[in-house]
């Protein structure tokens, strides 16, 4: 990280630790969880898809029926709240998909804060809706078209305006990633969703599940999910974006095709040349479309606690409608590759087995795009 | 001693303040930047910066930006800098740094890259998005062999942090003259100058000035206040649009900095 920022990270840490230590902060952000975000997100039994694959039971954590549509909101009022508490005028953020844009400016509407979003023109041009979301939400979007136009650009830029204003503004990084203390911060934010999935489960079930399964592009809906859960004799997957393939080398599947690197204030794996450059990614979900991954993610693999895999984009695109057909829920193209794995995985477990998707966002923002790849003018 | 603290040593002698131009290596292409760097030394610069691309320069503004993709597009890396370097060694004495982004030497292995680095005629690295917080195992192997490590302070620094950087610092203190990118607009106020100062006082180094430095008019005010000027962007930026104009820039820069 650059040296203009080290004070401004340091100065975040001490007023996190002193916030989540604060019971008139964490009451504040409980309440709006429960009265804005409407949480807890409800624990869905997935009836219809349970029978169609005839094996374990599938549950859905609702992430999709959190306000503004995905898990992002989690993170973003809750940092919201923090740049508020540090007295800053105005937020920023980097997004993809655009969950984390509209999120965080939704955030920034909350609290009265300016909001400016970083997004790569190919993702402006792949997610128009969310984009129109972000300025109705009163947020300028700044169009990043250098590198590759995606999220890791989007970062960069995101990262150069707040080397620039770092005194009145506060950067909202959308992922667990990015320098210390972001990772553990958004971890948190986040964990909110494996708590209720834990409690949910046992009123549902009186146990706990066999899998958990979420998808994992910079690794915070799954990070969410996971967390509560890493003591318990519970088997977890992340499933990264393989995109046209491994071989193409078209994906962005940092387990399967990365190393390990330095990037964006982060040591993690990284998909990357021989001379350290970072290499383009693709995935169909802008989401997943990131080079590398939060560093709690490679820690938990190599220790063996979670098992990572991936999703082609085309498994990822008939999840997207098997999962409307059979429930009457279209999820986001990034859940959609969390309920691939589950349609391979499902069918070979007995039935008395339990998995829980993170069914990390709802698929609104994706259906022009999806209409497009099938070459269907709307 | 290694060679950068002697240019500072040796100017300070004379009264003179080093003028520290930056450019891009491989942009458009490594000939052109052996060119670029002779003309550097007879015009008078103390020592080089020589830019290693890298696909994602987060402290830098679009003018090296650019540059670093036009470099990058000439399929220059890290390794084929070192051997140009090595090269160049024959036809130039002037001190030279490379200045490139932590993962590039973090793949090259930190001790090959000293190594190699060392064995090239390199004089030193600047790492701007490297604190020193991280760099124990490079300052490790850095120091023994004479090899500069350069870090960084800013206007945002505060006085733990000034004290922290002067430690693993050798050579100079790069101070970033505002909160910002390169190439951003430079602000010459009353604080600036007391930073400046600070900062020599706290650290007992060398403290050269850059981002923002564009004019020879600007590099005569930073050069009153400090021990350097380094020039980035606005040289880059004139070598491709320009290059005929080089030269005289060049001397403009060197006239303004410490005029004879």
């Amino acid at each position: 990280m650059p040296e203009t920022l080290m004070p401004a990270l340091a100065e975040l840490e001490v007023i996190y630790r002193e916030a989540r230590a604060d019971r008139e902060f964490q009451e504040r952000l409980t309440q709006l969880q429960r009265t804005y975000i409407g949480r807890p997100t409800p624990l869905y039994f997935a009836e219809r898809l349970t029978e169609s694959l005839g094996g374990a039971k599938i549950y859905l954590k609702r992430e999709d029926l959190a306000h503004t549509g995905a898990h992002k909101i989690n993170n973003a009022i809750g940092q919201a709240l923090l740049a508020k508490r540090m007295g800053k005028k105005r937020l920023i953020a980097e997004t993809g998909a655009g969950q984390h844009g509209v999120a965080t400016a939704t955030g920034a509407a909350l609290v009265g804060l300016e909001c400016e979003i970083y997004m790569g023109s190919e993702d402006i041009q792949r997610q128009a809706l969310n984009v129109f979301r972000m300025k109705l939400l009163g947020a300028t979007v700044s169009e990043v078209s250098v590198g590759s136009k995606t999220l890791k650009d989007a970062i960069n830029e995101a990262l150069r305006d707040w080397t620039t204003n770092v005194r009145t503004t506060h950067y909202v990084m959308g992922t667990v990633f990015g320098p210390h203390p972001f990772p553990m911060m958004v971890r948190d934010f986040q964990s909110v969703i494996g708590k209720e999935t834990r409690r949910q489960i046992l009123d549902a079930e009186g146990r706990l599940p066999d899998y958990l399964v979420a998808c994992v592009g910079g690794g915070s809906n799954a990070m969410g999910l996971f967390y509560a859960f890493l003591n318990d004799d519970v088997k977890m997957i992340g499933v990264e974006a393989g995109g046209k393939g491994i071989d193409s080398g078209k994906h962005a599947a940092r387990f399967a095709g990365g190393s390990l690197g330095v990037f964006q204030g982060t040591k993690s794996y990284l998909l990357q040349d021989e001379d350290g450059n970072v290499l383009g990614t693709h995935s169909v979900s802008a989401g997943l479309d990131y080079a590398s991954i939060g560093p709690e993610h490679p820690y938990l693999r190599d220790m063996g606690r979670v098992q990572y895999t991936y999703a082609t984009d085309d498994e990822a695109l008939s999840a997207f409608e098997h999962l409307s057909r059979m429930e009457g829920i279209t999820p986001a193209l990034e859940s959609a590759h969390a309920i691939a794995e589950t349609l391979k995985r499902a069918p070979r477990l007995p039935g008395d087995s339990i998995i829980v998707i993170n069914l990390s966002g709802r698929g609104d923002k994706d259906v022009q795009q999806v209409a497009r790849l099938k070459g269907i003018e709307l | 001693m290694n060679r950068i603290e002697k240019v500072f040593k040796e100017l300070k002698r004379k009264n003179k303040k080093a003028f520290i131009p930056y450019i891009m290596a491989g942009d458009p292409s490594l000939e052109r930047t052996r060119d670029t760097v002779l003309i550097l030394e007879k015009c008078g610069a103390d020592i080089v910066e020589l830019g290693v691309p890298f696909t994602d320069p987060l402290a830098d503004g679009p003018t090296i930006q650019r540059a670093a993709e036009r470099a990058l597009n000439a399929g220059v890396t890290l390794r084929r800098v070192m051997a140009f370097v090595k090269e160049l060694r024959t036809d130039s004495a002037i001190p030279i740094l490379l200045m490139t982004y932590y993962n590039p030497v973090f793949k090259y292995g930190e001790k090959e890259f000293v190594n190699d680095a060392v064995q090239a005629g390199v004089d030193g690295v600047i790492i701007p998005d490297l604190p020193p917080d991280e760099a124990g195992g490079l300052l490790r192997l850095s120091h023994p062999a004479g090899f500069a490590t350069i870090f960084l302070l800013a206007p945002t620094s505060t006085e733990d942090r000034i004290r922290k950087v002067g430690r693993a610092s050798r050579g100079y203190i790069y101070y970033v003259s505002m909160t910002g990118i390169t190439g951003s607009r430079l602000s010459l106020d009353d604080s600036f100058s007391e930073s400046v100062r600070a900062i020599r006082r706290t650290t007992g180094k060398p403290v050269a000035v850059g981002f923002g430095v564009s004019t020879p008019e600007e590099a005569r005010v930073v050069a009153e206040v400090s021990d350097g000027v380094i020039v980035g962007s606005a040289i880059v930026k004139r070598l491709h649009d320009s290059p005929e104009n080089l030269e005289s820039f060049i001397l403009d820069l060197r006239r303004a900095i410490s005029p004879e």
